[in-house]
């Protein structure tokens, strides 16, 4: 056999079938799909919204302007460019609300993503590692937490701390804990089965190692799909107990706060409930599709091709 | 099967335990003052204060407190509501028909549309329908019900004039006995004419808001489990034996795809029950939602207590139901157990 | 007349790297009771042709052939109606995967009735009986109790056993099995085989049989096509095959084989199957050909005469192994 000639072949079809770069090729899948792009988009916006409201609002959210009670939006009859999204019942300028509203939102879902996820990842671990009492003892506690559906507990957790913002993130922790904790747990569980660990165990790799460096990164993909979808669900809780009036207390400019004030005023001054509102879905819609587009970026079963 | 049955039941009691030991911590760590959260009086002398705090046994050890409180829950008494001074048990048995009632109505919904969308979108992938389906489900998902509820109770009802604001049933046109609770079973049965579709008419918005989150979810759901199940090889061979197209994606997709939906379903009780808590606040829906929302302002904190134990262990039993039902329609399951 | 004939049958997959041709104009000419083993390495597009056939490929497949016919009618042309009356019942397939191609919710004896209830007009207690005997025919013992069994509960010879008996249920013209036999084990291989030939025999169906194994092949067929990268390198009658092949890939595959093996090390065929985008508009297996020159490398080599066993090569081999 001339080596030469199937050598030659083999170089070629190497270069051919050569693997892009792993966080090219995410981007590449990513921009794919172009809903995930356009939340990816309106999420930035809104950060720098959040980051640069002192700057960007035309008032302060808090100041109340006794001669403007409900005035509509500036594109309604009524209405003036001074308050370009209308007042609320106290003659608070709404704009302005809404964008230090979002600083709330997005720092609630942030914090309390970071936080369960701390935990959720340390409990997992944890959990999977020790087997035995702690395992169960872990996932039985995780399990009372699922079986108290979620508002129900945060309301248990804010009746007896107080509402408060920081209070509301720490009942939503609790709840959004399970999530991290269960992921984690099976995904170590299931890289705990596979050779390359038992190689780590053999070449004398100590526990903190395997579960530091050899595990969790291999389970990171899932984790960053749930922690992206996780800020999205803990700012639609927060907007629910803040419409309950448990969470951050007025005069904070907390979006489902605002719309719970308004419920009166629906008829008269819709637009009182309407923005708050659709602040809130906008943000988690970007929110939401952006994690998709990470899920399926990530997830090499679902990409076509 | 039943061996099956009875390890799952074992597994619910440690947790029903804790849940009992969560809510038994709750009123103790309600700041202020034990005996002034514990009932309804204000400002008692100090001689009544000690004799009260005997009589409700707060000078005893924690451990046994707890004992003698889970001592009452087997014996079915939750405590007693300070506002109403009715027992918690008796108050949430006559509130709960109804949020039962609104949160069936609204998971029929979420099936009866979810499930037949997202067969669709799977069958039909890529295309229009396709995509324009999941965005819908995306954004069902993604709203705050409250105010989708609000939204809705805005253009349907006031502007439109085409359902009603609040409440059950028409409180004027129709008065009558309602023995099951199930305002929809009552009317049917009270004879009265109209009854039962002025019922039907005040059910609809609030199983609608209700049920928009479980709809997109139940419908992403199973477009993904169908599309899973498509490309397997059973389905294949099913293709391959002539049968029509019908039948190889209503039956022997269809049967394997729903598994994991059913199983969602069974877990959505409990967002479904925080849900109701919104929606009953939102459509002044006499239920057990809207009862706790009440007693926190109220602070009727045995009320809470029961409410939230009563609530959780409704999950918690649901959540046992569906993993029965889970057994049985996947075979698997039934015959390792 | 041929019952199946099919005539520079192509099939081109739309991926998102582009068009992608995992068939490229092959022949079938099946006649009633013919055995044809079609071999190739995986990526070779042996499947792909008969799922065509079949109709079930997904919808990125675009299927071109000058002819395919069975029995008479143009499979090409036929409605969707028409072509489900015919598979199942006339034409039949068997995959790989037993245990996974049986529907795990439904019971063996449902989904073998299902097949009688399609295509066969028998009420439901002839249903049964025939149920039974088929279960029987393919040497399944206690056929009435594995009626009522579920997919996961049989072996995966079993489960290929019953896929037989479903295949065979409506008494087809043509059996179609697409590696049967890869995923069993050793023992239960020759097993399947052997029902295989042996049903063939006794029903006298034509058999096409997939497979990338020549063992297989020696014992089963009566003819043989060789396929690599989507093409047909070698057609010939089986014997002719084993004692000359003409076309340098099959001998290659057969110098591979265990017991054709001298010395120490097994033969192999060094380099890889080309992928989407290195198929040359020339000798495809140039590359990995030790006979290719430029020529082969440059110019389609031509479709030698039946003596020369059909082999799509510039220079054929002369006869005995390679």
């Amino acid at each position: 056999m001339p080596a030469d000639v199937t050598a030659a072949g083999l170089e070629v079809q190497a270069e051919a079938l050569a693997p892009p770069r792993p966080l090219a090729e995410f981007w590449r899948a990513f921009g794919e799909n172009r809903g995930a792009v356009v939340g990816l988009w309106i999420v930035a916006a809104i950060v720098l919204v959040a980051i640069f409201a002192p700057l960007l609002a035309p008032h302060s959210p808090i100041e109340q302007f006794r001669e403007a009670f409900k005035r509509p939006p500036a594109f309604m009859a009524g209405g003036d460019w001074n308050f370009p999204l209308g007042t609320d019942a106290v003659g608070r300028d709404m704009l302005s609300r809404l964008m230090y509203g979002a600083r709330l939102s997005l720092f609630i879902g942030l914090a309390v993503m970071l936080v369960s996820m701390f935990i959720g990842v340390a409990l997992g671990l944890a959990a999977a590692f020790s087997g035995g009492f702690v395992d169960v003892a872990i996932l039985r506690i995780m399990d009372l937490i699922m079986a108290i559906p979620s508002l129900v507990l945060a309301i248990l957790i804010v009746a007896v701390l107080g509402p408060s913002l920081t209070n509301t993130i720490i009942a939503i922790t609790a709840v959004y804990l399970p999530r991290y904790v269960r992921l984690t747990r099976a995904s170590a569980i299931g890289e705990m089965q596979k050779d390359y660990v038992t190689a780590a165990k053999v070449a004398g790799a100590g526990p903190w190692r395997i579960m530091l460096a050899t595990v969790l990164p291999n389970c990171v993909a899932p984790l960053i799909v749930q922690g992206a979808l996780g800020i999205s669900d803990a700012i639609l809780e927060a907007a629910g107990l803040g419409f309950l009036g448990l969470g951050a207390q007025p005069p904070a400019p907390e979006w489902g706060a605002m719309l719970s004030d308004s419920r009166e005023f629906l008829q008269a001054a819709p637009w009182i409930v309407t923005l708050p509102g659709l602040a809130i879905l906008v943000t988690v819609l970007a929110i939401n599709v952006m994690g998709d587009g990470l899920r399926d970026a990530l997830d090499p079963k679902l990409r076509r091709g | 099967m039943l061996r099956f049955l009875a390890r799952r039941l074992i597994l619910t009691i440690p947790t029903f335990i804790a849940l009992m030991f969560v809510t038994f911590m709750l009123i103790r760590l309600v700041p202020g003052d034990p005996l002034e959260t514990r009932s309804s009086e204000r400002g008692i002398s100090p001689e009544r204060h000690a004799k009260l705090l005997h009589e409700m046994g707060l000078d005893q050890p924690v451990w046994k407190q707890f004992l003698d409180y889970a001592n009452s829950i087997a014996h079915g008494d939750f405590g007693t509501s300070l506002i109403s001074h009715e027992k918690v048990l008796t108050e949430f048995l006559t509130l709960f028909p109804a949020t039962l009632e609104l949160s069936l109505c609204a998971m029929l919904f979420a099936v009866l549309i979810g499930v037949p969308a997202g067969v669709l979108a799977a069958v039909k992938r890529g295309s229009f329908f396709d995509q324009g389906l999941m965005a819908a489900a995306l954004t069902g998902y993604s709203m705050p019900i409250f105010w989708w509820g609000l939204q809705l109770i805005l253009v349907s009802s006031v502007w439109l004039h085409l359902t009603p604001v609040s409440g059950r049933i028409d409180p004027i046109k129709f008065y009558f006995d309602t023995p099951t609770g199930f305002m929809l079973i009552d009317s049917l049965i009270s004879g009265q004419p109209g009854a039962f579709a002025n019922a039907v008419w005040y059910l609809i918005l609030p199983t609608i808001v209700l049920g928009t989150v479980p709809l997109g979810v139940i419908a992403r759901m199973t477009r993904s489990s169908m599309l899973e199940v498509l490309s397997e090889d059973y389905v294949r061979t099913a293709r391959a034996k002539g049968l029509s197209p019908f039948r190889v994606i209503g039956l022997h997709a269809l049967r394997n795809a729903l598994i994991p939906v059913v199983t969602i379903i069974g877990l959505m009780t409990g967002a479904l029950m925080a849900g109701a808590v919104l929606t009953e606040t939102i459509f002044s829906w006499p239920g057990v939602g809207h009862w706790l929302i009440q007693s926190i302002g109220r602070r009727d904190y045995p009320a809470l207590q029961g409410g939230i134990m009563l609530i959780s262990l409704v999950v918690i039993l649901v959540n046992l139901v569906v993993d029965m039902l889970y057994g049985l329609i996947n075979p698997r399951i039934r015959h390792a157990g | 007349m041929p019952l199946l004939d099919i005539r520079a049958l192509s099939v081109d997959f739309t991926t998102a790297r582009g068009p992608f041709r995992a068939v490229d104009h092959v022949d079938f000419a099946i006649d009633p009771g013919d055995v044809l083993a079609v071999v190739g390495e995986s990526g070779s597009g042996k499947s792909v042709a008969m799922l065509a056939v079949m109709g079930l490929l997904p919808w990125t497949a675009t299927v071109t052939a000058d002819r395919m016919t069975f029995d008479g009618r143009d499979l090409m042309a036929i409605t969707p109606e028409a072509r489900r009356k015919l598979i199942g019942k006339d034409i039949a397939m068997i995959f790989q995967e037993p245990v996974a191609s049986l529907n795990p919710c439904f019971t063996v004896g449902f989904q073998i009735e299902e097949s009688l209830a399609t295509h066969m007009a028998l009420d439901s207690q002839a249903r049964r009986a025939r149920a039974v005997e088929l279960l029987t025919s393919v040497g399944i013992p206690e056929p009435e109790r594995r009626l009522g069994q579920f997919p996961h509960q049989l072996s995966g010879g079993m489960c290929q056993r019953v896929m037989i008996a479903m295949a065979i249920s409506c008494a087809p013209k043509l059996l179609i099995a697409d590696e049967p036999t890869t995923a069993l084990d050793v023992t239960i291989q020759a097993q399947i085989l052997d029902l295989l030939v042996a049903l063939q025999k006794q029903t006298g169906m034509a058999l096409v049989l997939i497979t990338h194994d020549m063992g297989v092949v020696a014992e089963t067929a009566r003819r043989v096509v060789v396929q690599y990268a989507g093409e047909q390198v070698e057609r010939q009658v089986v014997d002719g095959l084993f004692a000359s092949p003409r076309h340098p890939y099959t001998a290659a595959l057969l110098a591979a084989l265990p017991e054709h093996a001298k010395g120490a090390r097994l033969a192999s065929i060094p380099g890889v199957v080309p992928g989407q985008f290195d198929k040359a508009d020339a000798c495809r297996f140039a590359p990995r050909c030790a006979r290719a020159d430029d020529k082969c490398r440059t110019v389609k080599p031509p479709r030698q005469p039946a003596n020369l066993g059909e082999a799509l090569c510039h220079y054929p081999l002369s006869g005995g192994a390679a």
